[in-house]
C-alpha cells in the first residue's frame, strides 16, 4: 500500500493532465512509489494501477521500459555511472572501475551490507562534467575523480 | 560559457534563473508586446519564417514552417510540447538553458501557444536531471503567480497552462512521437508517420513539438525582429547556436556562438585539445552523426549547410572531440553499445541490427575480429537505415558507416594484430 503522502503527491501529478487522461501520471506515480518503497514490487505496481484505474500489466509495461525504475531491490544508495563515449573519453570508465574496486562489486550488484548498488547508465546529458554519476536517481555528481568519489562514499556511509 | 549569444548570457549567479532577474534582462517583454499590441498569430509565424530559425533538437527543420502546419480552425484542444529529453550522447545544452534561463523557455512556449491557438503545453524533461526539473516547476509557479501563465494572461482573453513532465530514462523518448506516447503514460515507442503530430499528436490532437533551445530563441525573435536574428548567423542558418563541447578539450562546456563560426574558433573557446595533444577526429552533431577527421573539421564552419557539405550533420550541436590517443574501435564500441541498449525493440531491423553491430564491434575490440567483419558491419547498417519507423535505426548505422569510411585501416589493424593502432 502507498502512504497518504505518496497518494497526495500522485494526485498533484494527475492534476497536470486533462481529467480523462489520468494514465499520463503513471511515470510520476511510479517514481513517487519507488522513492517511498525503494523499488517497485508487483504489489506496489498493482497499487499504482489501482489508484490510476489502469490495468496492472499496462503499469508494468511502463515500469519495465524506462531504465530508472528498479524492478528488484537495490541498496540504500544506488550509484549509476555514465560510461558512454563522451564520458569515457574523460574518465567515465575509470570512475566506474574505481567504484567497482572500492565497493568490491560489479555492475548490477549490491554490497553484502545492502548499502550500495552500482549501475551502468547511459547518457545523462551532462557530458561536459564528465565523469558524471547519479545517486538514487535524483542527485547528479559532476567531475567525479577518485578523490571526489571517496568523499561521496564517505558521506553515504 | 559563451558570451556571444542571448540564451546563456545571463550572469551565472545562482539567482539568474529567477523571474525578477529574467524580467531585468528584458524577459517577458515579447509576450507583453504581443498582448498589448494584439499582434495577429499569423504575424508571429511570419516573423519566425523571416528569422530562418531551424529546429535545435537535431533535425534542423524550419520552425516557422512547422508552426504553420497546425490547423488554425480546429475545434478542440491543441498542444504545445517542449522536448527537453536531452539524451543524445554529447549533448548537454538544454540542461544549462533550463538551469540558467527557464523563463526564456516558458515565455517561448506561451508565445507558441498564442501563435498556434493552443491552451495547454507540456515540457518533457530528461529523467536524469531531477534538480533541473524541480527548478522548472518552481519557475512555472513564479510565472503563474505573476499572471504570465494560466487563465487570462496579463488581463487578456488568452489563457495558457503549462506543466512539466519528468522522464525516467529512455533515450528514445527524445523522438517526438515516442515522447508523446510517454506523456500519455505508455512505453515510449515511436509512432508511424504520417499522420504527423500537427494533425494527430498528444491525445490524438494537433500538437507541435520543439526543442528547448528552439523555444528559448522565440522571445528574442519577437522582441528584436526576425531579420536581426537571421543576421546573427548566416542566410538559411539564422541566429546563434549552443554547442556542447565534450571529450578531449581543456575546457569542456557550452558555447553559444553565431551559426557559421569556424570550428577552429569553437575549439579555441573550449581551451583547445587537452594537454597539447593533436586533434584526431570530431563528431560534430551528437553521437549519431558521422565522425569527421580533425583536418576536415579545422576547415569547416559550424552551421547546418557547411557541416553537411563536409560529410556530417550539425544535429543537436554536440561536438565530441577526440585526440590522437583515441582508439576508434573502442570509441565505436561505446557508441554501438548505447544504441543497442536504447533501441525500443519495436522494429526488427533496429532491435536485432543494433545487437549485431554491438557484438561485432565488441569482438573486434576484444581482438577476436574476423576480416569479413567490416563488410558484415556495413551490410547490417544497410539493412537498418531507412527500414525502421523512427530515426534511431539510422542513428545506430551512421556512426558505424562514418567510422569505417574514415578509419577503416584502424579497424583492419585491430583485426589483424588483435590490438589498438594507437
Amino acid at each position: 500500500m502507498l502512504s497518504q503522502d505518496a497518494i497526495q503527491k500522485i494526485d498533484r501529478e494527475i492534476a497536470k493532465y486533462p481529467a480523462e487522461q489520468k494514465q499520463s501520471a503513471v511515470m510520476a506515480a511510479l517514481a513517487i512509489a519507488q522513492m517511498e518503497k525503494g523499488w517497485l514490487s508487483t504489489e506496489t505496481i498493482e497499487a499504482v494501477a489501482g489508484h490510476l484505474g489502469m490495468a496492472p500489466v499496462a503499469v508494468y509495461e511502463v515500469a519495465s521500459f524506462y531504465n530508472m525504475y528498479d524492478l528488484a531491490p537495490v541498496g540504500k544508495v544506488k550509484i549509476t555511472v555514465c560510461t558512454n563515449l563522451p564520458c569515457a573519453l574523460s574518465g567515465g570508465v575509470h570512475a566506474a572501475d574505481y567504484l567497482k574496486q572500492k565497493l568490491g562489486i560489479g555492475f548490477n550488484e549490491t554490497t553484502p551490507d545492502g548499502r550500495f548498488t552500482l549501475k551502468e547508465g547511459e547518457c545523462m546529458g551532462a557530458c561536459g562534467d564528465a565523469p558524471v554519476l547519479l545517486v538514487n536517481n535524483v542527485r547528479m555528481c559532476s567531475f567525479m575523480q577518485p578523490e571526489q568519489i571517496d568523499r561521496l562514499l564517505g558521506e553515504c556511509q | 560559457m559563451g558570451a556571444l549569444g542571448f540564451i546563456l548570457n545571463a550572469e551565472e549567479g545562482e539567482r539568474s534563473w529567477r523571474l525578477a532577474e529574467y524580467v531585468k534582462r528584458g524577459g517577458y517583454s515579447a509576450l507583453k508586446k504581443i498582448i498589448d499590441e494584439n499582434i495577429p498569430p499569423e504575424n508571429i509565424v511570419a516573423e519566425l519564417k523571416k528569422s530562418s530559425l531551424r529546429g535545435r533538437g537535431g533535425a534542423g527543420f524550419p520552425t516557422g514552417l512547422k508552426w504553420s502546419f497546425m490547423p488554425r480552425q480546429f475545434p478542440g484542444a491543441k498542444y504545445v510540447v517542449c522536448n527537453s529529453d536531452e539524451g543524445e550522447p554529447g549533448t548537454f545544452k538544454d540542461r544549462d538553458i533550463l538551469r540558467w534561463n527557464p523563463h526564456m523557455v516558458i515565455e517561448g512556449m506561451i508565445i507558441a501557444g498564442y501563435a498556434m491557438g493552443c491552451a495547454r503545453g507540456y515540457n518533457y524533461i530528461h529523467g536524469e536531471i531531477w534538480e533541473i526539473y524541480k527548478r522548472f516547476e518552481e519557475a512555472l509557479e513564479e510565472a503563474r503567480a505573476a499572471k504570465l501563465l494560466g487563465p487570462n494572461i496579463l488581463g487578456s482573453d488568452f489563457s495558457f497552462e503549462l506543466q512539466a513532465h519528468h522522464g525516467y530514462g529512455a533515450y528514445i523518448c527524445g523522438e517526438e512521437t515516442a515522447l508523446l506516447e510517454s506523456i500519455e503514460g505508455k512505453k515510449g515507442q515511436p509512432r508511424f508517420k504520417p499522420p504527423f503530430p500537427a494533425s494527430f499528436g498528444l491525445y490524438g490532437k494537433p500538437t507541435t513539438i520543439n526543442n528547448t533551445e528552439t523555444f528559448a530563441s522565440i522571445p528574442y525573435i519577437i522582441r528584436e525582429g526576425g531579420q536581426k536574428f537571421l543576421e546573427l548567423g548566416r542566410p538559411n542558418n539564422g541566429g546563434t547556436k549552443l554547442f556542447s563541447v565534450s571529450g578531449h578539450v581543456n575546457n569542456p562546456g557550452n558555447f553559444e556562438v553565431p551559426l557559421g563560426t569556424p570550428f577552429k574558433k569553437l575549439l579555441e573557446m573550449a581551451g583547445g585539445v587537452r594537454n597539447g595533444h593533436k586533434l584526431k577526429a570530431v563528431i560534430p552533431g551528437g553521437s549519431s552523426m558521422p565522425v569527421l577527421p580533425g583536418e576536415i573539421m579545422m576547415e569547416t564552419d559550424m552551421d547546418y549547410d557547411s557541416i553537411q557539405k563536409a560529410g556530417s550533420y550539425l544535429g543537436s550541436g554536440a561536438v565530441i572531440v577526440m585526440d590522437e590517443t583515441t582508439c576508434m574501435v573502442r570509441a565505436l564500441e561505446r557508441l554501438s553499445y548505447f544504441y543497442f541498449e536504447e533501441s525500443c525493440g519495436q522494429c526488427t531491423p533496429c532491435r536485432e541490427g543494433t545487437g549485431w553491430l554491438y557484438r561485432v564491434v565488441h569482438r573486434i575490440e576484444k581482438g577476436e575480429g574476423r576480416q569479413e567483419d567490416l563488410d558484415l558491419l556495413l551490410s547490417v547498417c544497410e539493412n537498418i537505415a531507412g527500414r525502421t519507423i523512427c530515426a534511431l535505426g539510422d542513428a545506430a548505422a551512421w556512426p558505424v558507416q562514418g567510422m569505417l569510411k574514415h578509419y577503416r585501416s584502424e579497424f583492419e589493424y585491430h583485426i589483424e594484430h588483435k590490438r589498438c593502432l594507437v
